[in-house]
């Protein structure tokens, strides 16, 4: 009762994501944690890093690790170069690139569209998505961000 | 013409949330951390009501009051106290320090709204 | 109010509480040496009172009741009921420290844990002598009083409206006090719809009028669906300022209030009824047409201290460092520049960039500066850990503190609250002898601790000394022969024997520490010490006592490296690690197996690490040729020797977060952006996987028996 802000007549809000994609497959997130797309840079090599942390690159000023999603999620590797994009992702405080293919849209959808993952998408994928929408024949998988990046406490294999 | 009120409290806190709760609803806020700050803003600003804390180092609320209140000027200006009490001896004193009327801490922006509402003849703010 | 407002201001009041604690427990303290100091009793008693008012206001329920009962004790202290002695000073402090736990469980939306604040406040109320206090639980029992005003909504499930007829005379006191018939006559416009009588057979002729007594009586007749107790409500400021008279009328007998649109309003010029600002005695706002216009408004809504500190957001002032380092490294790429044109020395332009050199160091320490904070508050926290140390281990013991205001940058004061807390529990529970022991050693039966904190030559120096036994060589030497730290018959100087309780797995309690299961070790304080840069070490006095010295670098942001390059990456090495490079063809190395070499030098065998093998870049080389050969002598852990591919430069470099984005990797310190923008990792030499300091390395077929 003490600090109650007004009562409005609350609709949900249309989600906004980005879609990207990784090894000819669709995939998006909320364009909330994107910071900035980047072309791709030269990374710095970690010791001992897993296989899909690929180094890490200055963005200015800071140290910025760049996760390699195609192999983070069991899709194939890839030979990073120009080719590709990084996302500047937000997360819980912590700034990570991600390595895609390349960015195809930012689409406007409403939480109703996020449908249940069908049984065609492979078992390696489905860890790391929460729902899929489906948008003009493409099947756009939605990933959740706090599984799909590698956990941060784990110590180097 | 604006509604102008003096907050005098000396948690920050307080005038923080007083200065955001009343600025919201359309005054125009001055804000004191003690009784003699109060005194100069009051003699600088001439507001339309003061809304004060009692406990406050070097001049409490009550010292404040009186020299409100010996001012004068051309009018008695409505001072409403803050106090975390309902009690009645506490509701006395404030009366008889010459306080206009109290609000009880918690308050809501309702709250405050309705006690303004009743000290001062102050139409809704802008 | 919008969510950001809202976390705003909870975050303010948090701070302002943080303040609030640390004034009280200074005037805890104060009170210590002057008990009588009506000043500070009520400095003491306005900060539990404006923490309970702020809690109220945002729902910390636990927090009130705690405070509400803080405060009650307080006011009969000042109050002259009771004296401020030791004891009820010892309990007054333990309230704070609860206090400052129910906080914390408030400021992180968790549940304080149970127990000491019921059976403490019992014990306070006890010692100052008041009613009982109300059961306090720590479940959310506590409902701040409110009156639920809202003035929209129908009381009393009454949707047929009410009728009521006031009557209302005010009294002069009803003005003094700054009321107004007006103000109230439009509160009660809000409850509903009103008809405004005035009654003027008792006003007297101009000449006989007093300003100050209104000879005016109105009828005010109310049609509301707010109900009887709102409507008296309106009145309740000036209940014994004026007659009033409130009834409750059945609707039959006010058929004429009926009539939509007839009702007039106060201060409308409706013919029957003179306009009341024209009626109503002096004080009104009439007057203030002649009066000059009010000087000029600040619009300042917040109270500006006219002193000499500002609040800074800590984001914006990181940003601002941020900037410098970046400045910092342009300037050296500018610098580098330079050199690789010829005849640059001796001109102009080599001039002004010395300058600017010079320009861009004293900027950074400034930006250092702005972050640098007294180390008074994390004291503070000390006091607290003495107190409850010797309440746990049963020891009385003094904290003395010296250098309160010593500064420190903020984040590295973070970071040495628990290296702290470890060696003043250390302190106590092993330093400090136990009472009887003091006594026979004619001790003063109350043990010191003293926290100290100095700057020297660009270093924070930190003691934490006891007057207790000192360190008992013997028991620690056999423990350490027992665990197979050392091999017995080696000759050990009484120093050696000292940092032996650095050691991981030495522990030379038999018994379980009263203090905590835990078991922290030194050697955690160590890797902490080491973790903000720093060094530690131990002094003992047997019989007297004992003394750890922390030595910390003042900045952190910035390292004189060595930059190297190994398996094509450029790295940098620490050079204050770095004794000295060698050639390894000039070097006495011998092979050991397959595994590797050691280097013979004049300290004796040093094992040599493959810094592109042992960071997982390439496969151990077969060969040294072509390498070169780094000495490294880390701050506590035996040298070894590091084998590069190439040395490139000295120079100073702006220490980057690898931990902020990532994660702590082992055998790197942090990161630095070259010249060129690229990035460059930062060796760690304590904890380079493959060498002394790092714990693998016990396994390792390089380890060797001193």
């Amino acid at each position: 009762m003490i600090m109650q802000d007004k009562v409005f007549e609350s609709t949900t809000p249309p989600l906004e994501v980005l879609a990207f994609r990784i090894c000819e497959q669709d995939f998006c997130f909320d364009l909330d944690s994107v910071r900035e797309i980047r072309g791709w840079t030269e990374t710095t090599m970690l010791p001992h890093a897993q296989p899909c942390v690929k180094g890490v690159i200055n963005l200015r000023g800071a140290v910025v690790p760049v996760i390699d999603l195609a192999q983070r999620l069991g899709l194939g590797t890839m030979e990073p170069g120009p080719r590709h994009v990084i996302i500047i992702a937000v997360l819980e405080d912590k700034t990570v690139g991600l390595l895609a293919d390349v960015v195809s849209d930012i689409l406007v959808i409403s939480r109703d569209d996020i449908q249940p993952i069908p049984e065609i998408v492979d078992a390696a994928t489905r860890r790391f998505i929460s729902g899929v929408v489906v948008i003009e024949d493409r099947m756009i998988r939605k990933m959740d961000l706090r599984l799909a990046l590698p956990a941060a406490d784990r110590t180097a294999a | 013409m604006t509604v102008r009120i003096l907050a005098i409290d000396d948690s920050r806190t307080m005038r923080n949330l007083l200065g955001a709760t009343l600025g919201a609803a359309g005054f125009e806020v001055d804000l004191a951390e003690d009784g003699e700050d109060g005194l100069n803003r009051f003699d600088r600003s001439d507001p339309d009501v003061v809304i004060t804390d009692i406990n406050m180092p070097r001049l409490d609320g009550f010292g404040f009051i009186e020299g409100a209140r010996a001012r004068r000027r051309h009018r008695v200006v409505p001072i409403l106290v803050l106090t975390t009490e309902s009690d009645d001896a506490l509701k006395a004193r404030a009366r008889a320090a010459g306080a206009s009327g109290w609000i009880v801490k918690p308050f809501d922006e309702k709250k405050l709204l309705w006690a303004i509402r009743r000290v001062s003849g102050q139409e809704d703010p802008a | 109010m919008s969510d950001s407002g809202a976390n705003a201001l909870r975050a303010t009041f948090f701070e302002e509480c943080e303040e609030l604690l640390e004034a009280m427990q200074d005037g805890f303290d104060q009170l210590e040496d002057d008990p009588r100091d009506a000043e500070r009793l009520n400095a003491v008693f306005r900060a539990a009172h404006s923490i309970k008012g702020g809690a109220a206001a945002f729902g910390f329920e636990e927090v009130v009741a705690f405070a509400h009962e803080v405060e009650s004790a307080l006011d009969r202290v000042r109050g002259g009921h009771c004296d401020v002695d030791a004891a009820r000073l010892d309990l007054f402090r333990q309230c704070g420290d609860v206090l400052s736990d129910l906080l914390a469980a408030a400021r992180g939306g968790t549940k304080a844990p149970p127990g000491k604040g019921g059976d403490l406040l019992e014990r306070l109320t006890a010692a100052v002598g008041g009613a009982a206090p109300a059961a306090f639980e720590q479940a959310p029992d506590f409902q701040p009083v409110t009156l639920d005003l809202t003035p929209a909504a129908p009381a009393e499930g009454a949707d047929e409206p009410s009728h009521y007829d006031i009557v209302f005379h005010p009294l002069p006191e009803l003005f003094a006090s700054g009321n107004e018939p007006v103000a109230l006559f439009r509160a009660l416009a809000q409850l509903g719809r009103i008809e405004v009588d005035a009654d003027l057979s008792a006003v007297p002729p101009i000449s006989e009028l007093e300003p100050g007594r209104c000879a005016i009586t109105w009828r005010v007749r109310l049609q509301s669906t707010a109900g009887e107790a709102r409507v008296r409500e309106v009145f309740e400021f000036v209940d014994s300022q004026c007659s009033l008279d409130i009834s409750v009328v059945s609707p039959a007998a006010q058929a004429d209030v009926g009539e939509p649109a007839s009702s007039p309003r106060p201060g409308d010029d409706a013919p029957a009824i003179p306009s009341l600002s024209d009626l109503v005695a002096a004080p009104t706002a009439a007057d203030n047409a002649a009066d000059t216009p009010p000087p000029a408004r600040t619009a300042g809504k917040t109270a500006h201290l006219p002193g000499q500190t500002i609040r800074v957001d800590l984001d914006r002032l990181d940003h601002l460092i941020n900037l410098v380092g970046e400045l910092v490294i342009k300037e050296a790429m500018l610098s580098q520049s330079l050199m690789g044109v010829e005849g640059a020395t001796g001109t102009d332009v080599a001039v002004v960039l010395q300058a600017l050199q010079h320009l861009v160091d004293d900027i950074q320490e400034g930006a250092m500066a702005i972050r640098a904070q007294p180390v008074k508050p994390v004291f503070q926290r000390m006091a607290r850990t003495v107190r409850e140390a010797g309440a746990a281990t049963g020891k009385r013991v003094r904290l003395i503190t010296e250098g309160e205001h010593t500064e420190v940058d903020k984040t590295v004061l973070e970071r040495l609250v628990d290296p702290l807390t470890h060696l003043i529990r250390n302190a106590i529970d092993h330093g400090l002898e136990p009472p009887e022991l003091r006594a026979a050693a004619r001790k003063p039966p109350e043990g010191t601790v003293l926290l100290s904190a100095t700057h020297r030559s660009g270093r924070l120096l930190i003691d934490v000394a006891d007057d207790g036994g000192g360190i008992d060589r013997e028991r620690v030497r056999a423990h350490a022969v027992a665990r197979g730290l050392v091999a017995p018959g080696v000759a050990l100087s009484g120093g050696d024997i000292d940092n032996l309780l650095f050691e991981p797995g030495l522990s030379c309690k038999d018994e379980v520490s009263k203090l905590s299961g835990r078991g922290v070790g030194l050697d955690v304080v160590r890797s902490e010490i080491h973790a903000l840069g720093g060094r530690v070490s131990i002094q003992s006095d047997p019989g007297e006592g004992t003394t750890f010295s922390i030595s910390l670098p003042l900045t952190l942001a910035v390292l004189e490296g060595m930059l190297i390059e190994v398996a094509g990456q450029t790295m940098v090495v620490p050079v204050s690690a770095i004794r000295e490079t060698l050639q390894p063809a000039m070097a006495a190395v011998d092979t050991i197996g397959a595994a590797g070499w050691v280097l013979r030098s004049r300290d004796g065998l040093m094992p040599v690490v493959d810094l592109g093998a042992a960071f997982g870049f390439r496969p151990p080389c077969a060969t040294l040729d072509g390498h070169v050969l780094m000495l490294i002598a880390p701050d506590n852990t035996p040298p070894f020797a590091l084998v590069v591919d190439a040395i490139r430069d000295q120079r100073q470099v702006v220490i980057k977060s690898l931990e902020a984005n990532y994660r702590r990797v082992p055998g790197v310190a942090a990161a630095t952006i070259l010249g060129d923008g690229k990035i460059a990792l930062i060796v760690d030499p304590n904890t380079l996987p493959g060498a002394p300091g790092h714990p693998e390395f016990a396994d390792s077929s390089l380890q060797l028996a001193v």
